[in-house]
């Protein structure tokens, strides 16, 4: 790629690049005479960057044109301030079938079998409109899925916002989850886990990420490119409105003003609205199309629409494309050119087929009740020029715009933004939350520590396709890796979404780390080694240069951690100027973790405890015989943000050695114990499993381990040894809680692992006992969790349960 | 020979592999048999899946029941061949006048997707002939609109021709009487809210939904043992017009 480098240091931007390739366009006029001269600015566009593009066409463009550049060029669509970042992350390894840059990740599960990933951010439509921009952030996922060939088998959230007992926010969350569970369940497609997390930053700028997983016969594995001269460009799926026009230019790439404002009322149409049996049709559509092999390319209309769609397949391809805009079908009538183009109507898809095949493809899309329409052709690019993405009034009619196809996309400007450490960063570290005053009661701290979800997932369909193992509120899902058409297979998949935005504030490089090692110890707790991550980057100004040196740093944690542990990463999105009134978000990478488990023949043990059984820590960070190592840090702690209000201090330590052998270790003893060894075969059936239950120590600490494991099995547990409420609460990673019955045999392991580990009580009784810290009943504990959330149910509805 | 058993796809409906998988894991044979085709010939049982077909527009089932295949659905069920709705197919047997009633919206306004308590409370179903009255089950649910309801006397005409054969044991969604299934007249003909299809692998939870589909197939294999019957009984209940109007 040749991207060009632009500074932007006092506003004097300038290209640097050779545009002189480009050269030789036609004058053409279209849209309103006399285009305003300001209009570009309202479309999102710098004045360097329409300079940009007066360079590139050798002519001023004309209204269509700068608004296919306005939408193309904004942050959204070309990262043109993440780019020069995200190169640093690694992202081969040797089952990665496709990386980042295509509509998904892809890696070889093995026996035939492929998977296909994807995460992205829906933040800002949500705060606009919570149900459409959740519904619709689901419907854009499964499409970047479906686009490879895949079959979308699951879903997960990663959702943030304020404090749930203020009003506004119930408001946002309540209108999130149905629009997930409305859009979610009705298409078809479980959503088997995620995340929920509040805090003030996310007040007015609520975050909604998705993440969706699908799977594929290898072989059928197809990109969104389009080849062969001549080959026609078909539109499938909905009409085409005036809704989500600028959606990537407008909402996603500017900051919030504030509820309610005048401002935010008039971003409301760039809100797009989704209609799920559309999609639902054109899911099965585009499968069978696939399966009878009848297109030669295929893409998803997400943001910057047909603009999008269009100039991404021909650069893809290495070819030009016609686009006849009069044949589209409009939902509304009299659309302009420079409406049509970037619209962003959800639910369809642009494949490009060949004339022969045609008749075919409108068969099954009639079958499927699913609208086709030809729009466009497949051009040869002039010899020795790239190809052109032309718009027209008729195939053979007036020429509307004419740009360049790879301009609008690989060649899109690229940012070096300046960077600046926070001049208190220092300060901050050193303001360490181990200096404040203990509770005069852990329990109530623990208590409010709490929180069940089970109010979010009970509203989404996670079980649908009979593969959901593991569903919602473990470690992570697990699923069977099956699905029609796909070769039989007795491997699993388990997926879980991670973030720690407390943590990245104080540390963005090893709060991002710990992220990805918190992730792949997740799935390890299911019995899966851990094969790829895919990434949210979720951020507030890329103009403040303290932003941008938060999301520089993320990015470089996430690379160490992703080199040490192994972890290629295949795919990701950037939701930049995630603030308002002038404040940022904390900085919220999130990470999606896949890991393949060899053999699933039994469930997990999960997150239980079991009676009588034995409670051990397993500790990476304890050399090899003690947990006691190191003394235990409060900062970044649930306890310390939530309970006290401090959001500084130094972050434990993370040693990324010490994690991968401990994540292989727990991998190893969770397979043996649910049967699924890579071996096959299997746990003895004379004694009880190696281990029973296993929870990953995390947000929450020690304490808030223990209580989900009690909360989740229904059984007590009692430990001792635990000195005060640092140990209680710190969050120091790379520790696991195991319940088992065979304990020498367990820390046996442990120690040939080079893991240390401490037996701290045992499972039994109806309590949750921390000895001189914690004494309650599981099931007060079990309510307090749910409170939080079954508030936002009104009185009557209570009383139902 | 097993019983051949077709699952009904309308588009938009979502657990028609499901059911067929479980079908076949139960030892039966499943085909997808598409919504608009106008014979059921050579099927022994049909089922009628979960899922939003057309799109649950106007409201579940009401544009389904209008598909080419209700008619040879309604000449089947008539000829007293087992039909079985799940969730989904519930709603469209309702709407297609097969059973009475009809499902209106959670009490409480939301989807809830759970595994609850069920009762059996009739073995006089294809669906509960081989499983004793008073057996309890785990089953999941998965619906918005589960909260079945019908006038008083269907109620009365269900519990006096022991037609309820399922009962919530804590009702989740306000059903009327606990309901979360009930039988026609001939007992040839089940919907039930519940999904006994997910809940048929000892690796996924718990196996209690095959308790169910056993007998189904069972009864399939066997037809010709139910009584012939017409449409959903308890007059004056289905809507205007019945079947294939």
């Amino acid at each position: 790629m040749t991207g060009t480098l632009w500074a932007v240091d006092a506003g004097q931007e300038h290209s640097e690049g050779d545009r002189s390739r480009f050269g030789g366009g036609v004058r053409v006029d279209s849209g309103p005479p006399g285009v305003d001269p300001g209009i570009h600015r309202a479309l999102g566009l710098t004045d360097g960057e329409r300079d940009e593009i007066e360079t590139v066409l050798v002519r001023p463009p004309n209204h269509l044109e700068l608004a296919l550049f306005a939408v193309m060029w904004s942050e959204h669509c070309s990262y043109k301030s993440s780019r020069v970042h995200l190169r640093r992350l690694p992202t081969e390894g040797p089952h990665v079938l496709v990386g980042p840059g295509e509509n998904a990740g892809v890696v070889d599960a093995g026996g035939g079998i492929a998977v296909a990933i994807r995460i992205e951010s829906h933040n800002h439509p949500s705060a606009i409109e919570p149900y459409q921009g959740a519904a619709t952030g689901v419907g854009g996922i499964l499409r970047d899925i479906f686009t490879m060939g895949a079959r979308p088998i699951a879903l997960m959230d990663s959702l943030f916002f304020g404090d749930p007992d203020d009003v506004r926010q119930q408001w946002l969350i309540e209108g999130v989850v149905a629009g997930i569970s409305g859009y979610g369940n009705s298409v078809g497609v479980p959503t088997v886990g995620g995340e929920l997390s509040f805090d003030a930053c996310y007040r007015q700028n609520p975050l909604v990420n998705v993440l969706c997983l699908g799977v594929l016969p290898t072989d059928r594995l197809v990109l969104g490119r389009a080849s062969g001269a001549g080959n026609l460009a078909v539109l499938l799926g909905a009409s085409t409105g005036r809704d989500g026009i600028g959606g990537v230019s407008v909402l996603a790439s500017s900051g919030f003003e504030g509820e309610d404002s005048a401002e935010e009322m008039a971003k409301r149409p760039t809100v797009q609205v989704g209609d799920p049996y559309e999609e639902k049709r054109l899911i099965e559509a585009c499968l069978e199309l696939l399966e009878a092999k009848l297109v030669v390319g295929i893409q998803d209309l997400g943001g910057a629409g047909l603009v999008c769609a269009t100039s991404e397949t021909a650069t893809r391809g290495g070819v030009g494309m016609d686009v006849d805009v009069s044949a589209v079908p409009l939902r509304e009538p009299a659309m302009e050119a420079y409406e049509v183009m970037p619209s962003e109507s959800q639910e369809r898809m642009l494949a490009i087929v060949t004339p022969d095949d045609l008749a075919r493809v409108e068969a099954v899309c009639r079958r499927w009740e699913v609208r086709s329409a030809v729009v466009g052709r497949v051009t040869e690019p002039p010899p020795g020029q790239p190809g052109r993405l032309r718009v027209l009034d008729g195939m053979d009619g007036e020429v509307l715009g004419d740009v360049p196809a790879a301009a609008l996309s690989e060649d899109a400007p690229l940012y070096h933004r300046p960077l600046r450490r926070p001049l208190d960063h220092d300060a901050r570290l050193d303001d360490d939350p181990g200096a404040l005053v203990a509770p005069d009661d852990c329990c109530a701290d623990l208590l409010a520590l709490l929180s069940d979800s089970s109010w979010v997932y009970r509203q989404y369909d996670h079980q649908l396709f009979l593969n959901t193992v593991e569903g919602p509120g473990g470690d992570a899902a697990v699923l069977r890796l099956a699905a029609p058409g796909l070769p039989d297979s007795d491997a699993g998949l388990a997926l879980s979404t991670d973030s720690n935005p407390a943590w990245c504030a104080i540390d963005p490089r090893a709060g991002t780390a710990a992220t990805v090692a918190e992730g792949a110890l997740n799935v390890a707790c299911t019995g899966a080694r851990p094969l790829a991550v895919v990434n949210c980057l979720n951020f507030g100004s890329p103009e403040d240069p303290e932003v941008m040196w938060q999301l520089a740093e993320a990015v470089d944690g996430m690379t160490e951690a992703c080199l040490a542990l192994e972890l290629p990463v295949i795919g990701g999105n950037v939701s930049l100027y995630n603030e308002s009134f002038g404040t940022s978000i904390d900085p919220t990478p999130v990470v999606g973790t896949l890991g393949l488990i060899e053999r699933l023949r039994r469930r997990p043990p999960g997150v239980s405890l079991a009676d009588g059984s034995t409670v051990v820590l397993l500790d990476a960070g304890a050399g090899s015989t003690s947990a006691r190592r190191r003394p235990p840090s409060l900062g970044g702690s649930r306890w310390a943000v939530e309970r006290r209000g401090h959001r500084n201090g130094r972050l434990p330590e993370l040693d990324l050695a010490g994690h991968l052998r401990l994540v292989r270790l727990v991998t190893g003893l969770v397979s043996e114990s649910c049967g699924s060894g890579a071996d096959g075969t299997g746990p003895s059936d004379a004694g009880p499993p190696l281990v029973a239950g296993i929870h990953d120590v995390s947000g929450g600490g020690l304490g808030v381990t223990l209580a989900e494991m009690a909360i989740r099995s229904g059984v007590g547990v009692r430990v001792a040894g635990i000195a005060d409420h640092h140990e209680l609460f710190s969050e120091s990673p790379s520790r696991v809680v195991v319940c088992t019955n065979r304990c020498s045999e367990l820390v046996g392991h442990a120690a040939g692992a080079g893991i240390g580990f401490r037996v701290l009580g045992e499972g039994g009784g109806d309590r949750i006992i921390v000895e001189d810290l914690v004494d309650v009943a599981v099931e007060e504990a079990a309510s307090t969790a749910r409170r939080r959330l079954e508030q936002l149910d009104r009185p009557e509805e209570r009383d139902v349960r | 020979m097993p019983p051949r058993v077709g699952v009904v796809v309308f588009p938009g409906s979502n657990c028609e592999h499901d059911a067929v998988l479980a079908v076949r894991r139960l030892g039966g044979t499943a085909d997808l048999l598409w919504h608009g085709v106008t014979t059921v010939a050579g099927f022994d049982a049909l089922v009628l899946p979960g899922g939003f077909a057309h799109g649950d527009y106007l409201r579940p089932g009401a544009l389904a029941r209008f598909s080419p295949v209700m008619e040879a659905v309604a000449s089947f069920a008539e000829e007293g061949g087992p039909v079985l709705g799940i969730c989904n197919g519930f709603q469209v047997l309702c709407e297609a006048g097969l059973l009475p009633g009809a499902l209106q919206k959670n009490r409480g306004l939301r989807f809830l997707c759970t595994t609850v308590g069920v009762r059996v409370d009739s073995e006089a179903s294809i669906l509960t002939k081989a499983v004793p009255s008073g057996t309890r089950l785990r089953i999941p649910i998965n619906h918005f609109e589960g909260n079945y309801t019908c006038d008083p006397s269907t109620l009365s005409c269900l519990q006096d021709e022991n037609r309820i054969v399922l009962r919530y044991v804590e009702n989740p969604n306000g059903s009327i009487d606990d309901i979360a299934g009930i039988c026609s007249s001939a007992g040839n003909v089940v919907g039930l809210m519940p999904h006994p299809e997910r809940a048929i692998d000892a690796l996924l939870g718990p196996t209690d939904g095959s308790v169910l589909l056993r007998s189904f197939l069972g009864a399939s294999s066997d037809r010709g043992s139910a009584r012939p019957g017409v449409s959903s009984g308890c007059a004056g209940s289905s809507p205007a017009g019945g079947p294939g109007r």
